[in-house]
């Protein structure tokens, strides 16, 4: 790629250097020097797509717990001593993943060490603090999901667009689930999964490989592995035809989603199938000058918004999907049309050579770009790994995708963006009821004393 | 690209505050060792301050554009300085938008804008390589002195944006937020959101934006912050070269003072939502407030600082009332507002709101304890090298540095001065200035009484339409 070559200096990839400890665990150290700062990230193999049903939301709610008590630290104690080393922490559960983080200025990894090494093998799980994070998680389940319209159109999609994979289940659990979750099923869960040789180390900003290794060794070294087995594959079946859902929700405006069932990167007949389909989705996508920009918001005004989406680098086969709101005027099933007729274009039209081009340079750019947030680069290195690839291909991604021909981006859109992989949601917008009406507003006159 | 599903992804953060908050807080160091962002500024010809750090390190070039044109000079024409700002780069020059967006993300350069009560931002991140630079800035360049505000542009995205208004009015939260700040702000411009209503943003004409941009988008109306692989020499080039072309005019008019709440208020709105959001708030502080340290540490106690503050450990940790609760001063060129927020099950409502309310109630009574006071300050002076680590950390500070008039040297003491707050000044300051008995109070949610969805058992409303 000639085009690339004017890039080398621009694109050369910063060193990542590895180390596996005796109990398994993996340690991947991406050091950069630009701020004296670090993040350290404990990624595991585990999600909402390792459960069963009956448990959903199980990873998620133990993803809380973690932040509860071990056998040395009381609940909070966790955060009160990363706030006290002027440090940032959270965690995040995903479908193929919990991850948990701190920031820290470069001279405190052993602080982070230490505490994540303490609970990966010695939390506490009680049942009162049990108690009082389901209700805090069940609040959380209703400001993201049920009080969110799309939320609750994209949960409700995911049931039906999927009919065996797990990947069908919301990753903060289904209500009933969460109504019959046990502090036994989660102490299962625990015991099941964390575990050193489930887990993944990541250590990006301003600190030296081996002495990184060193510390590992001293706090992580001494915990045991577990026997980890793996959950069984759950593969979908042969899409055998189109599959539509029409919900009804208080909302103001309707919106769609469309989803074609599309391979991840370890499934797909050739490797270069899902870059294939990131570029298409640049295509359509790519910031305002893409497709669906320039003629269903712009040209055709026919969306107020739309976007496409579609990740390479997922566990299981995913879902390239649409989404949109209708411009004024405009219905979800005209939007819908619309959209129909991009991907007929694709399928029969190969892509200019000139909007390639443009793409290409983008996510040069944008590989440019991320080198600005080390928290990004090492997510990055984390999420592959524990999703089973190799980190090296956050580093050969843009190789990848401008290798992507017009041709295969056709082929890939006749082979799986095709009707009978297609599941559609049309959220139907009902009444809000006599909602935003004050019933006692100061403007009224009517103001009310609090006490 | 990203369609944000939610759903794939769950994290315990607090996306909202840390939304609304980033880019406002100013951190220090304890580290001696750690180097300050060594910060260069003059002004160009035509009347711009310039705030300019040079960032060696990668081959880009980070842009923040900031005019005193946000919607508190909206004059009465709700969401005016929005669609001004949003119509930039609907075309300008010789350029449509769909030149404008090619040229833009031909060189994988990214440009965006934002309107909040004080500014409007105009940001761009290109590679310092050619022909990237010499077309990103040419591009933005135009953008601000010669937008064309079609006619038929604007309708289109006046459309979008009423159909992204009524999509606002299906959250709960956002409608509590709108509501909150006229409740605190009452006629002052501050009242309004941004984005307007439908009625005002339907009521906008063509004439206005190309007057309120013609008024407001000139040099001396404006700060420029950069952060890039540039030297000063090159910083200079491309500051004249982004703001030369706007007139020079004359900076925008100071802000009408913010009256204190005369009375406690509360303004409970039916939704048909499983939560009630409860907010509370009074006017706060203005940005180089007097009292800005010991309101800012005494409010990173109280509920600034995430899970490990009283109000997270009241509501969520012991009681399991709330996912996400803080507290926060979001200071402007006038006072801003002191806010309180949770979410919780519509029949928790009360409940969470007394304890809310009572905390706050507390802590201004006793303040903070010595141990609260010293993990308030080794966690605000330890995390410091952490938000200056990055470009788009440090254009964000230059913005507000040079917008706000701090002085140049705030960064580098604003470590002694956290240090230097003590108990008595937060108990002081925190007595002086917020007054729980004057709260306004904004309820959003299903009353606790009426079965979810039967709009027939909601409360009888006084007003009709949106309050």
């Amino acid at each position: 790629m000639l085009l690339l070559l004017t890039f080398g200096s621009t694109l050369a990839a910063t060193e990542v250097h590895e180390r596996r400890l005796n109990n398994g665990l993996k340690i991947l150290v991406k050091p950069d020097h630009r701020a004296p700062i670090l993040t350290s990230q404990v990624w595991y193999r585990i999600g909402s797509s390792y459960e069963y049903g009956g448990i959903t939301g199980v990873s998620h709610l133990l993803e809380h717990m973690m932040f509860q008590g071990t056998e040395h630290l009381a609940p909070g104690e966790f955060s009160r001593i990363i706030a006290e080393n002027g440090g940032e922490e959270n965690a995040f559960t995903g479908r193929d993943y919990t991850a948990y983080y701190q920031n820290l200025a470069n001279d405190r990894l052993e602080v982070a060490f230490e505490l994540e090494a303490e609970r990966m093998r010695h939390l506490k799980l009680s049942e009162p603090e049990f108690l009082k994070e389901l209700e805090v998680v069940k609040e959380e389940r209703r400001m993201r999901t049920e009080d969110d319209p799309h939320a609750l159109t994209y949960e409700r999609f995911s049931a039906v667009a999927y009919d065996a994979s797990p990947y069908r289940h919301p990753v903060i659990g289904w209500p009933g689930d969460l109504e019959q979750l046990s502090l036994d099923d989660l102490r299962n869960w625990y015991r099941l999964w964390y575990a050193p040789n489930n887990a993944t180390l990541v250590v990006a900003g301003d600190v030296e490989p081996e002495s990184v290794f060193a510390l590992a060794e001293k706090h992580f070294g001494p915990l045991a592995a577990e026997d980890i087995r793996p959950p069984k594959a759950q593969l979908e079946p042969e899409p055998l035809g189109e599959k539509r859902l029409r919900l009804k929700i208080p909302a103001k405006e309707p919106y769609l989603l469309m989803g074609y069932k599309t391979p991840a990167l370890a499934t797909a007949k050739a490797p270069w199938e899902p870059y294939a389909l990131e570029m298409l989705s640049y295509i359509l996508d790519g910031g305002d000058s893409a497709r669906l920009a320039r003629e269903l918001v712009r040209g055709h005004q026919i969306a107020a918004s739309v976007s496409a989406d579609y990740s390479a680098f997922e566990r299981l086969p995913g879902l390239f999907l649409f989404e949109g709101v209708p411009a004024k005027g405009q219905t979800a099933e005209t939007l819908e049309a619309a959209l129909r007729e991009q991907v007929a274009r694709l399928q029969s039209v190969p892509v200019d050579p000139l909007e390639l081009e443009r793409v290409r340079n983008q996510v040069i750019a944008a590989k440019v770009f991320e080198r600005d947030s080390l928290f990004y680069q090492a997510m990055q290195i984390g999420l592959l790994e524990t999703i089973g690839l190799d980190w090296r291909l956050a580093d050969t991604y843009v190789d990848r995708l401008a290798e992507v021909t017009p041709e295969q981006i056709q082929a890939v859109a006749r082979t799986y963006l095709t009707p009978e992989r297609l599941t559609v949601a049309i959220l139907d917008p009902q009444p809000l009821g006599s909602k935003a009406q004050a019933a006692l507003s100061s403007h009224q006159g009517g103001s009310t004393h609090v006490r | 690209m990203c369609v944000e599903r939610q759903s794939d992804r769950i994290e315990r953060a607090i996306r909202t505050l840390s939304a609304w908050l980033a880019g406002t807080l100013l951190f220090t160091s304890p580290l001696l060792t750690q180097a300050m962002p060594e910060i260069q500024t003059w002004n160009t010809e035509n009347g711009t301050r310039v705030l300019f750090v040079a960032a060696p390190e990668i081959p880009m070039v980070d842009v923040h554009l900031v005019f005193a044109a946000g919607s508190a000079r909206d004059g009465g024409r709700s969401g005016l300085a929005a669609l001004t700002a949003a119509m930039l780069s609907e075309g300008a020059g010789d350029w449509g938008a769909d030149a404008i967006a090619d040229r833009l993300d031909g060189v994988g350069a990214v440009l965006s804008t934002d309107v909040d009560r004080d500014m409007a931002t105009v940001a761009l991140r290109t590679l310092t390589r050619q022909p990237a630079f010499d077309t990103a800035i040419d591009t933005f360049a135009t953008l601000i002195a010669r937008p064309t505000f079609a006619p038929e542009a604007l309708e289109r995205v006046r459309q979008n944006r009423l159909v992204a208004l009524r999509q606002e009015d299906e959250s709960p939260r956002r409608v509590a937020q709108k509501a909150l700040y006229r409740a605190v702000f009452g006629t002052h411009p501050y009242a309004a959101d941004p984005s307007g209503t439908p009625e005002s943003v339907a009521d906008l004409r063509r004439e206005e934006l190309i007057a309120f941009h013609a008024r407001h988008y000139v040099g001396s109306n404006a700060v420029l912050a950069i952060v890039g692989a540039l030297d000063r020499a090159g910083a200079e080039t491309l500051a004249n070269r982004l703001v030369g072309g706007l007139p020079r005019g004359e900076p925008a008019a100071p802000l009408p003072e913010v009256p204190p709440l005369a009375e406690a208020t509360l303004t409970a709105i039916d939704f048909p939502s499983s939560q009630t959001t409860v907010l509370a708030g009074q006017p706060g502080m203005r940005r180089g407030d007097p009292d800005y340290f010991a309101l800012y540490v005494g409010n990173h106690i109280l509920g600034g600082s995430g899970l490990i503050s009283i109000l997270m450990d009241e509501i969520r940790e012991k009681r399991g009332l709330s996912y996400s609760t803080y507290s926060a001063f979001l200071p402007l060129a006038q006072p801003g507002p002191f806010l309180m927020s949770l979410q919780t099950r519509n029949d928790q409502a009360e409940q969470a709101r007394s304890v809310m309310i009572d905390t706050l109630k507390r802590f201004i009574e006793r303040g903070p304890t010595e141990a609260e006071l010293m993990a308030a300050k080794k966690n605000i002076t330890g995390g410091f090298p952490l938000k200056i680590a990055s470009n788009s950390n440090i254009v964000q500070y230059l913005a507000v540095i040079g917008f706000y008039g701090l002085p140049l040297d705030y960064l580098e003491r604003f470590r002694e001065r956290i240090e230097s707050v003590t108990v008595e000044q937060i108990r002081d300051a925190f007595a002086r200035r917020l007054h729980p008995e004057r709260l306004a109070i904004v309820m959003v949610g299903a009353p606790a009484t009426g079965a979810l969805g039967d709009a027939g058992a909601a409360q009888v409303s006084l007003a009709r339409g949106t309050p």
